[in-house]
């Protein structure tokens, strides 16, 4: 079984009849030698992590390590009643900018698809988990993800350094709104589908973190990257298509993020990172520490 | 191609995977390779490291691998204090490491008063290479039990090696040879294994006639 694209996978999938989790499963035991068993244990720990890490800090302040940001998950936290875009997403967003400021505080995180785009998936997994969808639907979502982000990763990249941040908020978003539509019962095309409009949403977007760390804008682009990953995956749901097939979507990442200079590949130096308040706090913090 | 459990994962300590989680793999091959926490430890940073190990936690992330705390404990926030109750101290200096990848970092341990040097750069995503052990050069990612032998370099020697790490069922996943010097017949061999030596194998190749040390890694995973 020699795949190599995202098609491939849907194409089996329909053909047999076999659930695009169990294809993704087949596709990793052939690659890896990993049993099928092993990978659904796996990656129910991941989500086990991301539960724990969810209930044990919920509410709560961060301390992070540059101090740009800690309170927000809080804050929003205690805004949920007032919410006007509904419980919900608004919960997708919260858990999203919580997982994140916990990554950005030296806590325990899964990299799922990067440290900085961590927020995400769990934004995502934990509101459906929250209204009612049950785990081992969750788990078979995100081995769905793994599958969307291995083939980005071997088509274009995963890395904001290399192909800026469509490539982390970007990819992490994608297989997050592919894990909410298989997760939710929907079909192998649709999976695509709100990978491919989510990837597309995203494309181009810049690696610009002030002062070369992960916390602004990283920690509340993954609110973004969480409600938009919702979102799309009802638009997929609802039978909208991408006019763009996701593989071509990712070839097309590819070369966008070799096309952009490098001033905006986690280098620091150029979007946000250039800005004067950015350069401001960049220029105080490094006086502090200077080795 | 990458396991999917590796783009789902791995759970890790924020913030960044190649400014902790590959800062802590490779100071955790230098713990293993000296067998435990050292008295003192001074770490050379190079590049990018210099500039952002404290925005991005690498230096707690360092300490920590030293500590032999694993790379998901929430305890690696507070490695410095860690290290103190356990006696290890530390420094940190800039340094320029000449044509290296930018996150790279020299840990030069010292323990029972006998010393060791690794370099280790963190290439991505929490993937490392060890490129020099005690100013031996090698490729190593860590994966794998390691073996670093110093051999004399006569004929036959490593034919011995080889057949006494085979003899105890272990497989051989990659060797490296080095010549250190033709004139003091000295050689030097990077051995990475399939599974774990047992404690006799390990004897009987630091037994050997052509062996000078033998240095051993467990895995860093
Ligand atoms: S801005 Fe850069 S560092 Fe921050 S999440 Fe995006 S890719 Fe990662």
């Amino acid at each position: 079984m020699n795949v190599n694209r995202f098609s491939e996978l849907v194409d089996i999938s329909e053909k047999t009849g076999e659930p695009l989790d169990r294809v993704v499963l087949h596709w990793e035991m052939l690659d890896s030698g990993k049993s099928p068993k092993e990978i659904m244990e796996k990656t129910s720990e991941l989500l086990h992590v991301m539960e724990e890490e969810y209930e044990s800090h919920k509410g709560k302040t961060f301390k992070t390590l540059v101090g740009l940001t800690g309170s927000n998950s809080k804050k929003m936290y205690e805004y949920l009643p007032h919410a006007f875009i509904g419980e919900k997403v608004f919960t997708a967003a919260t858990i999203a900018v919580l997982m994140a400021e916990n990554n950005a505080s030296m806590g325990r995180t899964v990299a799922c698809p990067t440290g900085g785009s961590s927020g995400v998936m769990p934004g995502v997994l934990l509101t459906l988990e929250k209204s009612g969808i049950e785990r081992d639907k969750l788990v078979s979502g995100l081995i769905v993800a793994g599958a969307i982000g291995k083939i980005i990763s071997v088509h274009a990249s995963l890395s904001g350094a290399q192909s800026g941040c469509q490539a982390e908020i970007g990819s992490g978003t994608a297989m997050a709104a592919g894990a909410a539509v298989h997760a939710t019962g929907g079909t192998p095309r649709q999976v695509s589908n709100a990978a491919a409009l989510s990837l597309k949403s995203l494309m181009g977007l810049v690696c610009d973190p002030v002062g070369g760390f992960v916390e602004v804008p990283c920690v509340k682009r993954n609110a973004s990257g969480a409600v938009l990953a919702l979102m799309f995956s009802d638009v997929a749901k609802a039978g909208v298509e991408s006019v763009i097939p996701f593989d071509e979507v990712v070839d097309a990442m590819a070369k966008v993020g070799i096309a952009m200079p490098e001033s905006l590949r986690e280098t620091g130096k150029g979007g946000i990172a250039d800005t004067p308040t950015a350069q401001k706090i960049a220029k105080e913090f490094s006086k502090k520490f200077k080795l | 191609m990458p396991s999917i459990l590796e783009i789902i994962g791995p759970s890790m300590i924020g913030p960044s995977s190649s400014h902790t989680l590959g800062a802590m793999r490779i100071s955790k091959f230098a713990y293993n390779l000296d067998g435990g926490t050292p008295q003192d430890v001074i770490f050379y940073l190079h590049g990018s490291f210099q500039e952002t190990y404290i925005g991005h936690g690498t230096w707690l992330a360092l300490i920590a691998g030293l500590c032999g705390i694993t790379t998901d404990d929430s305890r690696v926030a507070h490695a410095d204090k860690i290290a103190k109750t356990l006696g290890m101290k530390y420094e940190f200096k800039p340094v320029d490491l000449g044509e290296v990848h930018p996150n790279t970092v020299k840990i030069f341990t010292t323990k029972n008063g006998e010393h060791h040097e690794i370099i280790g750069s963190s290439v991505g995503g929490g993937r490392i290479k060890i490129i020099s052990i005690d100013s031996l050069r090698c490729q190593l990612d860590g994966e794998y039990p390691t073996l670093v032998v110093e051999n004399s370099d006569v004929p036959g020697a490593l034919e011995i090696i080889i057949k006494t790490i085979s003899f105890s069922d272990v497989n051989i996943a990659r060797l490296e040879l080095n010549r250190e010097s033709r004139y003091l017949k000295r050689a030097n061999a990077v051995i990475e294994l399939d599974s774990e030596p047992s404690d006799s194998v390990l004897n009987a190749l630091r037994h050997l006639e052509v062996v000078k040390s033998l240095m051993y890694a467990k895995a860093i995973f």
